[in-house]
C-alpha cells in the first residue's frame, strides 16, 4: 500500500487506517490530501461532504465525534483557483485522539454547501458565522442568518475584496487610506 | 392587541415619534409611553410570528439582555416563557463585534498579539500564548525553554484568575456577594502579579512570537510562592462557603444538565464537558508548552449540573496551583527571547528614571557596535517578521475549554487570515437545550455555568 504519497510528511499512525478507509470508500469524493506542520488537510467534493462526515463520526476507527471548529477562508488573494471560498472543518476524535481537517472550496457564484448541522449539531453557531463573513450558504441549516454583523448589514466583511473604505481627516483634505493600500503592505517601501 | 391605536415603530425609526394629539402638552417621555417599540434582531421577527400564528396568548417573549447585569457583558437570551417556565431560548450575540480577525489582517505578525490578547479579556494569556504557537508553528521555531515555561506559569495563574471571576460572579447572580467579594480580592493579588511581569492588569501583549517580551522582575518568583501559599487556604475557605450550602446546592444541583453525547454534539469543551465525566484536556491529550513534564490531574464530576460545574472548577484551581510550583521548583534559565536575529524581537526593555524603554545597552549596540544589529532592528520592528506559506491549527486548554487558533500565512510580514476558535462562542450553543424547562431564575445560574466571555464569543 502506498502510504498518502500526497503528503511530504508522515501523519500519525491513528490517521492511517481513516485516510485508507477514505480513500477506499470514497475515491471520487477526495479532491486531494494535503498537509502541513503534520496536520493532515482532506479536500472534499461538497455533494459528498455529508456522507463522508457522518461516515468519519461513526467509522470504528475514525470516530471523529466532535466538530471542533468551521473556519471560513477566502483564497482570492492566496492561489488561482476560480473556488476561492472555503469551508475549513476541524474534527477531533476523543477515541483515538486524532485531528483531521476537512476542506470543501466553492466559488463566490455558487457559494452552497450542504450543513453538517445533522451530523454535529454544533455546526449551527460556526456554520452561521462562516455565512456571516464569508457568505457561504450552507443548505440545511436550520437558522441560516447573520450572527456577529447586524441583521440589515450588506456584503461579506471578510472576504478579501470587501471594500475597506478610507477616512477623511479634517486637515487640508487628508485622507487616510484604507489598510490594505497601505505603503507597508506586502513589506516596507518608499512609495 | 388591545382597542387603543398603538403605533408600531420599527427598528431604527424610534426617534420618529408619531403626533399625538395632545403633543404640546405631554412630555416626551410620556408620549413614549403609549407606543410600541418593536424589536429586531436575531430571531425576534421569527419567534414573534410563530407565537402569534399559534395563538399562543400565554406565551410571554422577553428579551434578556443585551444589558443585564447577570448576563456576562453583551449577551441576549431571547426568551419565551410561558408562566415562570422557560419554553425556548436563543442567545443573541454580536454587540460586542470588533472585527479583530479582519483588522489582524492588516497588521504584522508581532502586533497580531495586541489584538488577540483583547478577545477573551479573562484570559488574555491563553490568548496570547495560542496566537503565538500558531505563529511558531507556521515558522517550524520553538521558544527558548525559559520563555516556554513562564508560558505556562503566566496561563495557569490567568486560569485562576478566570475561574475566579467565574465563580465570583456566579456567586453574585445566586445572591452569595461574600463569595463576589472574596473572588474578586484573590483575583487582584493575580492581577497584581501579571501587572509586575507584564506591566498591564489586563491585554498584557506579553506572550510574542519566539519567546515573551520581559523576563520576571526580581522578588516576583517570592510573591508568587507566597500568592500560591494563601491560594491553597481561600479555596478551602470557598469550600467552606459553598459545597454544603444549602441555597447554593438548591440553587445549583440538578440545574442544566446536558448529557456527555448532548455536550459532545454541540461541540462543548472545557470545564463543562469535564464535569460530565470525561477528562478529556488539551493540556493531556494533545500537550504543549512542555505541559507533559509538570504532575497534575485532570478534575471531572459526574453530575453535569452546575453544581457539577463548580465542583471542576474549583478543583482546576488547586491544579493549577499545583503547576504553578512545579514550573517555580524546574524554571530554566537563559534567554526568553529567540535569539534569532531575523525572528526574535530585538528590543530589550529596561526600566530607567525615565520609564520603561531600550536598554542602555541595547541603545549602546545598535548606535555604536553593530550596524548588522541596527538594521535587523529596523527591519524587524518597521516591516516585522515573514512567516512562511501555510496553514496551522492550534488548539490551546484555556479556562473555558479548546481555544483554537487558525492561522494561515501568505509567506508575507502579514497573516493572511487568523480564524478563532473561541470556546465560548461554540459553549454557547448549549444555552438553548440547558435552558428549557428551566424558571427564569435557574436560567441565569445555568447560562453562568457555561461562563461566557462576550469579548471572545463577538471578537
Amino acid at each position: 500500500m502506498t502510504e498518502a504519497p500526497e503528503l511530504d510528511f508522515q501523519p500519525p499512525d491513528g490517521l492511517q487506517p481513516v485516510l485508507t478507509g477514505l480513500r477506499e470508500r470514497f475515491e471520487d469524493a477526495i479532491r486531494e490530501v494535503s498537509g502541513h506542520r503534520g496536520e493532515v488537510v482532506v479536500e472534499l467534493e461538497r455533494d459528498r461532504l455529508v456522507e463522508v462526515c457522518t461516515w468519519l463520526r461513526d467509522h470504528e476507527a475514525a470516530r471523529f465525534r466532535m466538530l471542533a471548529s468551521i473556519t471560513g477562508i477566502d483564497y482570492l488573494k492566496y492561489d488561482d483557483r476560480p473556488e476561492r471560498l472555503c469551508a475549513d472543518y476541524n474534527l477531533y476524535s476523543f477515541d483515538h485522539n486524532l485531528r483531521i481537517r476537512l476542506k470543501v472550496r466553492v466559488t463566490t457564484e455558487d457559494p452552497h454547501i450542504p450543513s453538517v448541522t445533522g451530523v454535529w449539531p454544533g455546526a449551527n453557531f460556526p456554520e452561521r458565522e462562516a455565512y456571516d463573513f464569508f457568505g457561504i450558504r450552507f443548505d440545511g441549516h436550520p437558522n441560516l442568518v447573520r450572527i456577529a454583523m447586524p441583521e440589515d448589514w450588506k456584503g461579506y466583511p471578510q472576504r478579501k475584496d470587501y471594500p475597506l473604505g478610507g477616512v477623511d481627516v479634517e486637515y487640508i483634505g487628508a485622507h487616510i487610506p484604507p489598510p490594505d493600500t497601505r505603503r507597508y503592505k506586502g513589506g516596507w517601501t518608499s512609495t | 392587541m388591545s382597542e387603543l391605536e398603538v403605533p408600531v415603530v420599527q427598528p431604527g425609526e424610534a426617534h420618529d415619534l408619531p403626533p399625538a394629539s395632545a403633543a404640546e402638552r405631554v412630555s416626551v417621555n410620556e408620549r413614549r409611553v403609549h407606543q410600541v417599540v418593536a424589536m429586531g434582531g436575531g430571531d425576534w421577527a421569527e419567534v414573534t410570528a410563530r407565537a402569534a400564528a399559534e395563538g399562543q396568548d400565554d406565551v410571554m417573549i422577553i428579551n434578556m439582555g443585551p444589558q443585564h447585569p447577570s448576563t456576562h457583558g453583551v449577551l441576549r437570551l431571547v426568551v419565551e416563557l410561558k408562566g415562570e417556565e422557560v419554553i425556548n431560548l436563543q442567545p443573541v450575540v454580536g454587540y460586542l463585534h470588533t472585527g479583530i480577525e479582519k483588522s489582524a489582517e492588516f497588521r504584522t505578525w508581532v502586533q497580531g498579539v495586541t489584538f488577540v490578547t483583547r478577545m477573551d479579556y479573562l484570559a488574555p494569556i491563553f490568548n496570547e500564548t495560542a496566537y503565538c504557537l500558531a505563529v511558531e508553528k507556521l515558522l517550524g521555531i520553538e521558544p527558548p525553554p525559559r520563555a516556554t515555561a513562564l508560558r505556562v506559569l503566566m496561563m495557569e495563574l490567568n486560569r485562576i484568575s478566570s475561574h475566579l471571576v467565574w465563580l465570583a460572579t456566579t456567586g453574585l447572580e445566586l445572591g452569595a456577594l461574600s463569595i463576589m467579594l472574596y473572588g474578586f480580592r484573590e483575583r487582584e493579588e493575580i492581577l497584581d502579579i501579571l501587572e509586575d511581569v507584564t506591566g498591564l492588569r489586563m491585554n498584557h501583549a506579553w506572550v510574542r512570537p519566539a519567546g515573551v517580551s520581559q523576563d520576571l522582575p526580581d522578588g516576583t518568583e517570592d510573591k508568587i510562592r507566597a500568592f500560591v501559599r494563601d491560594m491553597r487556604a481561600k479555596a478551602d475557605e470557598y469550600e467552606t462557603l459553598l459545597t454544603n450550602n444549602p441555597i447554593w446546592l438548591e440553587r445549583t444541583k440538578g440545574i442544566g444538565h446536558l448529557s456527555l453525547d448532548e455536550l459532545i454534539g454541540l461541540s462543548t469543551t472545557g470545564p463543562m464537558l469535564r464535569a460530565a465525566g470525561l477528562d478529556h484536556d488539551l493540556r493531556k491529550a494533545e500537550p504543549y508548552c512542555g505541559y507533559e513534564q509538570y504532575e497534575f490531574s485532570v478534575p471531572t464530576a459526574t453530575g453535569s449540573d452546575v453544581y457539577a460545574r463548580y465542583q471542576v472548577r474549583l478543583a482546576e484551581m488547586r491544579e493549577s496551583l499545583r503547576i504553578v510550583e512545579q514550573v517555580l521548583d524546574t524554571l530554566p534559565g537563559g534567554p526568553v527571547m529567540s535569539e534569532d536575529p531575523k525572528i526574535g524581537w530585538p528590543a530589550k526593555l529596561a526600566l530607567g528614571p525615565d520609564g520603561l524603554g531600550n536598554s542602555p545597552a541595547h541603545v549602546q549596540h545598535i548606535m555604536g557596535e553593530s550596524m548588522e544589529a541596527l538594521i535587523h532592528h529596523f527591519k524587524q520592528v518597521t516591516e516585522g517578521i515573514k512567516v512562511p506559506r501555510g496553514e496551522v491549527y492550534v488548539p490551546i486548554e484555556s479556562p473555558r475549554g479548546e481555544l483554537g487558533y487558525h492561522v494561515i500565512s501568505d509567506g508575507g510580514n502579514l497573516p493572511y487570515r487568523v480564524h478563532v476558535r473561541d470556546p465560548s462562542f461554540v459553549n454557547l450553543q448549549t444555552g438553548t437545550p440547558m435552558s428549557i424547562g428551566l424558571l427564569v431564575a435557574d436560567v441565569i445560574a445555568a447560562m453562568s455555568s457555561i461562563d461566557p466571555v462576550l469579548g471572545g464569543v463577538d471578537r
